[in-house]
């Protein structure tokens, strides 16, 4: 047997301290803690950080009007531009400390936060710095304008890459932002203040406010904020949609998914697999887009069930700060109840589950890579986001069937087909009702491609040109 | 004018799925002109109207999204064939319904037929100008196109019986979304009128649907439909009506457009199409 | 006479038929399997685990020379270095087998009598195959008389790449049936055949007519092996044991020199075909720089200090 022996990325390289204050205006405040950010594959508590409240955010904001109408929304976008070049340069410079730092607050695998989250977190910045001096051409008008002050509210699930996605375009614009990261990984944000620091970015450009629900709310209904971008559940992104009902408030909304990942009789079988495997185990299935409910062609089920089963015995579970390791650690033990309690249903709903052989660690937040079979699309398993490696199987006999099967649903954020058949492929895409179409592919994401959801998953872009109108008054 | 004849009257009647049904509720109110002469009798539509409505849009959607731009193209311009065929008839009906001079409702009609012909090529351009290629790092085929967001509620207009209308419809349409209308509700007979049009102008059926009645008690029911994708509150007058109908359409998530301040008589941008659109992205690995 | 097994006994019926069953196999997407190969080349194999591969690499290794310049002396020196990799010490394992043209076989036969190294050669008009089929049987024929265990032939790319699989499949069962108890490899040449599909289809046709192995390259074309190449093999192997009950090797040539790659490779193995296949009996490294680098490699590991050339042997 071939056994890999522990390969751990050593942790040496980040300097956590014990406390946090928020960033406002260019500096950190004294931290008033109120809140412990732990590490989920150990649960060993990293910091403290500040629960923001209702003065905070008031003078998070007040900094953030204060540097737009200054500074930073006069500037010559060429010279915004060279600020987001630096932060880019910065994040490249310091990025196996973000890829640590990374893994140590969300449980992620140390080889998706080296490899993926971080040089995307980097090549965001890149390519929105090019933007800045150029948005006239940009086909949002011959005089595009900033909005003003961007509250953003961000996920646990790629905490600095959601980061990115919410500044770099805000401030190409010339907007400038308050932003809350989420509640379980803040640090990440933390390290990203200090990155504007480094920058000289000038002081109120980027706010960072730390804390849970009830500071989020009272950013996004601050009257001073001119727009809100929220990546998260749908349900609060409902919430967030009536409190801005009747302002003038802008709103884009990346939210849930339930994406069909459909495999045709004449896939790639194994490139197949492999995408099935990415589409549900990246990121330990923490991701909105996720292919999680796999349609497969009756005629070759069993076949792809197989390899997709040998597949699976081969993933490495455990120490997220291992470079071997394939899937790490739940982020929370809310979420991690909320992938039993889901998975539960399965069972109960009859629902065959299986699981390759592995052992989880002791303490953490852990759940093993899961598959349901003989799923239909009447189980809750079928239906709800469950946010974690557990992938639901469903059958389909004609193209027709599949389509039907992969658009019943009030979720449209991805899906995924895979077929060698070339008009087959283009027919499928054009019929599925998805922001974003993976064929032959899944989990792919770049700064140039656009991102975001049909009906329930939101709406608005994220990357690529159109991703700079949530960011430009009409 | 001569008084030998009666003249014909026409009944003023709801437009679903390329038919014109009365209410389902039997129920009319009355349209007075702008100088306060009975006009006519316009059906008052009810939830149920609604309902029918949205269900005619949905089944209409398929079809419609999927013919080409070029076919969805040459349909808006029929439909501005169609519409200066009947110049006359409109001009009379605005001028009534608005209170306007002959000269100015005669200009409002050409400016109508104007706007059917401006969006009517914006068709085949739409994924030109909003869609693109990205140039991915990496080997994949990776591409942009706008398509429909679904079935749009659009509340017109209240004062711009005609040309408001046309600004607020057509460019929901033309990117293939299918469409329920309220119609103004004080000034609903040009409305009742082009939708005769759109029945001669090769628009399927259920592409536009539209009901006459009162915003207030149609608006929630199109605000809160869960098969509608999203509503235009451009028509919505009453601030608080469109804060409540805003809260009723985020039970879908629908996307809202807000009331604001138009100039209907200025060209358009393009914001009221790309509102109603959804840039798909598309992924595909590039090998041999 | 065939060595197919009953399910697939009728896919070499007929060209035809031999078409349609490798045309019916599951494409490969080239940026998939590409991206799959480079993402296993990011395990980190550390300490215990890096002996451990670092030995085993070393019994894969088929020990290799195949110049105009070979004589005697050079492949005597060659076979000594193959049964005692490293004279300083004793506990380090010889390599799988040496690897000669046929005309050097006798001599490299008596180098290695007694060891239980293997010996290998090229045959069949290597390396471009293009010869009369008589002349290919006959050079495997002297090889096998003169000493060989292994024949390692090269398809008839041209036959390939041309469709005129019916007659690469016979020359392959031709080829087995001259071999007698020899074990035949089966090099595809796959830097010549162009895409991944193809790869695979002659992958399944060299195991449906006999084949013991299924070799990347002869060395004499670039590219020769790459992981991609070789993951798709990998899974070719594994999917015919699974269709046929028949075990069949896998032998990357060319191109593989340093110790990171060859646990690169490893790591394919074992995370594709599986532990059934890391052993000398089913995976093996065509190579001839990678043993010094695996011997300094494998120094390093036991004394802690980076290793100088001048410590181990030439050739």
């Amino acid at each position: 047997m071939f056994e890999y022996a522990p390969a751990p990325e050593s942790r040496a390289i980040v300097d956590i301290r014990s406390s946090y204050g928020l960033f406002i205006d260019g500096q950190f405040t004294e931290g008033t803690g109120g809140r412990k950010t732990v590490n989920p594959a150990t649960e060993e508590v990293l910091a403290e950080v500040t629960e923001a409240g209702e003065t905070d955010v008031d003078a998070a904001v007040a900094a953030a009007r204060r540097a737009y109408d200054e500074v930073w929304e006069p500037m010559r976008g060429a010279e915004r531009a060279k600020y987001l070049y630096r932060i880019a340069r910065i994040v490249q410079e310091r990025a196996r400390e973000l890829a640590v730092l990374e893994t140590l607050d969300n449980g992620k695998p140390i080889r998706e936060s080296r490899d993926v989250d971080v040089p995307l977190v980097a090549a965001h910045f890149f390519y929105y710095a090019g933007w800045a001096d150029k948005l006239r051409h940009a086909g949002f008008g011959p005089q595009p304008r900033p909005i003003g002050v961007a509250g953003q509210v961000i996920p646990w699930n790629f905490p600095l890459l959601m980061l990115a996605w919410k500044i770099a375009p805000a401030l190409a614009c010339g907007n400038t932002v308050v932003l809350k990261p989420a509640e379980t990984t803040p640090l990440t944000a933390l390290a990203f203040a200090e990155i504007c620091q480094q920058a000289d970015l000038p002081p109120g450009v980027v706010n960072i406010v730390t804390g849970g629900g009830d500071t989020g709310r009272l950013l996004v209904e601050h009257p001073d904020v001119d727009k809100v971008a929220f990546t998260g559940s749908t349900e609060v992104g409902r919430q967030i949609a009536k409190s801005v009902a009747g302002t003038r408030k802008r709103v884009t909304l990346e939210l849930g998914g339930k994406a069909a990942n459909i495999v045709f009789d004449d896939a790639p079988i194994d490139q197949a697999v492999e995408g099935i495997v990415n589409g549900i185990f990246f990121n330990q299935g923490h991701v909105c887009c996720a292919g999680s409910r796999l349609l497969v062609q009756e005629s070759v089920a069993e076949e792809l069930l197989d390899s997709l089963k040998r597949r699976m015995a081969r993933l490495r579970v455990g120490d997220p700060l291992d470079k071997n390791t394939d899937i790490g650690a739940i982020n929370s033990a809310a979420q991690l109840d909320r992938i039993r309690e889901l998975s539960a249903a399965g069972d109960e709903e009859g629902a065959q589950r299986w699981s390759p052989p592995c052992e989880l660690p002791e303490r953490g937040f852990w759940f093993a890579p899961t598959i349901f079979t003989g799923v239909t699309q009447a189980h809750r398993i079928a239906r709800e986001e469950i946010f974690g490696p557990v992938l639901s199987v469903l059958t389909f006999r004609t193209p027709a069937e599949a389509v039907e099967k992969a658009n019943n649903t009030p979720y449209g954020l991805s899906a995924g087909v895979w077929s060698e058949k070339g008009s087959r492929i283009l027919r499928i895409a054009d019929q599925l009702r998805a922001g974003v179409v993976w064929a032959n592919t899944f989990n792919k994401f770049d700064p140039t491609a656009p991102f975001g959801g049909y009906k329930e998953s939101g709406y608005g872009r994220e990357g690529g040109r159109q991703g700079l109108e949530a960011y430009l008054a009409h | 004018m001569p008084t030998d004849r009666l003249a014909v009257r026409k009944t003023y009647k709801l437009f679903i799925g390329g038919a014109f049904p009365r209410s389902e509720s039997g129920r009319s109110y009355e349209i007075v002109s702008a100088g306060g002469e009975f006009l006519a009798n316009a059906a008052l539509a009810s939830r149920k109207d609604v309902r029918d409505a949205v269900r005619s849009a949905r089944g209409a959607v398929a079809a419609w999204s999927g013919a080409t731009a070029y076919n969805r193209g040459q349909i808006l311009y029929r439909i501005a064939e169609m519409l200066e065929g009947r110049r006359a008839q409109f001009a009379a009906e605005v001028r009534e319904s608005e209170g306007v001079g002959k000269g100015a409702a005669e200009a409002i009609v050409d400016a109508a037929v104007d706007r059917w012909v401006w969006y009517a090529g914006w068709s085949d351009k739409l994924a030109q100008v909003y869609g693109n290629a990205n140039p991915v790092a990496g080997p994949f085929f990776n591409l942009t196109v706008p398509e429909p967001t679904g079935v749009v509620g659009v509340v017109a207009p209240a004062d711009s019986s005609l040309l408001g209308l046309v600004s607020v419809v057509a460019p929901v349409i033309v990117g293939g979304n299918t469409c329920v209308v309220l119609a103004s509700p004080t000034r609903p007979l040009p409305a009742v009128t082009l939708t005769e049009v759109l029945a001669t102008s090769d628009l399927p059926g259920g592409v536009v649907n539209l009901l006459t009645g009162q915003t207030a008690e149609m608006g929630p029911w199109l605000a809160g439909h869960m098969d509608v994708n999203a509503i235009d509150l451009t028509g919505v007058d009453d601030h608080a009506l469109a804060r409540d109908l805003e809260v009723a359409a985020a039970a879908n998530l629908k996307r809202v457009r807000r009331p604001a301040a138009e100039d209907w008589a200025a060209e358009p941008a393009l914001d009221r199409m790309l509102g109603f659109l959804e840039p798909k992205t598309v992924w595909h690995p590039k090998g041999v | 006479m065939t060595a197919t097994v009953p399910a697939l006994a009728d896919v070499a019926r007929t060209d035809a038929a031999l078409r349609t069953f490798l045309h019916g196999l599951p494409g490969v997407d080239q940026v998939g399997v590409e991206a799959r190969a480079a993402m296993l080349g990011t395990r980190s194999i550390k300490t215990t685990a890096k002996a451990w591969a670092i030995d085993l690499a070393i019994r894969m290794v088929d020990l290799t020379t195949l110049e105009g310049a070979d004589t005697p002396g050079k492949i005597r020196a060659l076979c000594a270095k193959a049964r005692r990799p490293d004279p300083a010490d004793p506990s380090c394992p010889a390599v799988a087998a040496v690897c000669v043209y046929p005309a050097l076989v006798p001599t490299a036969a008596e180098a290695l009598r007694g060891s239980g190294v293997h010996l290998a050669s090229v045959a069949t008009s290597f390396p471009s195959g293009q010869a009369p089929l008589d002349v290919r049987l006959a050079d495997t024929r002297a090889a096998v008389e003169a000493g060989a265990d292994e024949i390692d032939m090269v398809i008839n790319r041209g036959a390939f790449l041309s469709g005129r699989y019916l007659e690469v499949f016979e020359e392959i069962v031709a080829v087995k049936e001259a071999c007698g108890d020899a074990h035949l490899k089966v090099i595809l040449e796959t830097g010549e055949l162009a895409t991944y599909d193809n790869v695979r289809r002659a992958s399944w046709l060299a195991m449906l007519a006999g084949g013991d192995f299924i070799k990347t390259s002869t060395g004499k074309v670039a590219p020769a092996a790459t992981p991609a190449v070789t993951l798709v093999m990998l899974e070719a192997v594994r999917d015919f044991r699974a269709q046929t009950g028949r075990q069949v090797g896998v032998k990357p040539a060319g191109g593989i020199r340093t110790t990171k790659d060859a646990i690169k490779y490893l790591v394919l193995v074992n995370e594709t075909a599986g532990d059934d296949w890391l052993h000398p009996d089913w995976f093996r490294f065509g190579a001839s720089t990678l043993l010094n680098d695996l011997l300094m490699q494998r120094t390093k590991l036991a004394t802690g200090r980076y290793e100088g050339p001048d410590y181990f042997t030439v050739d």
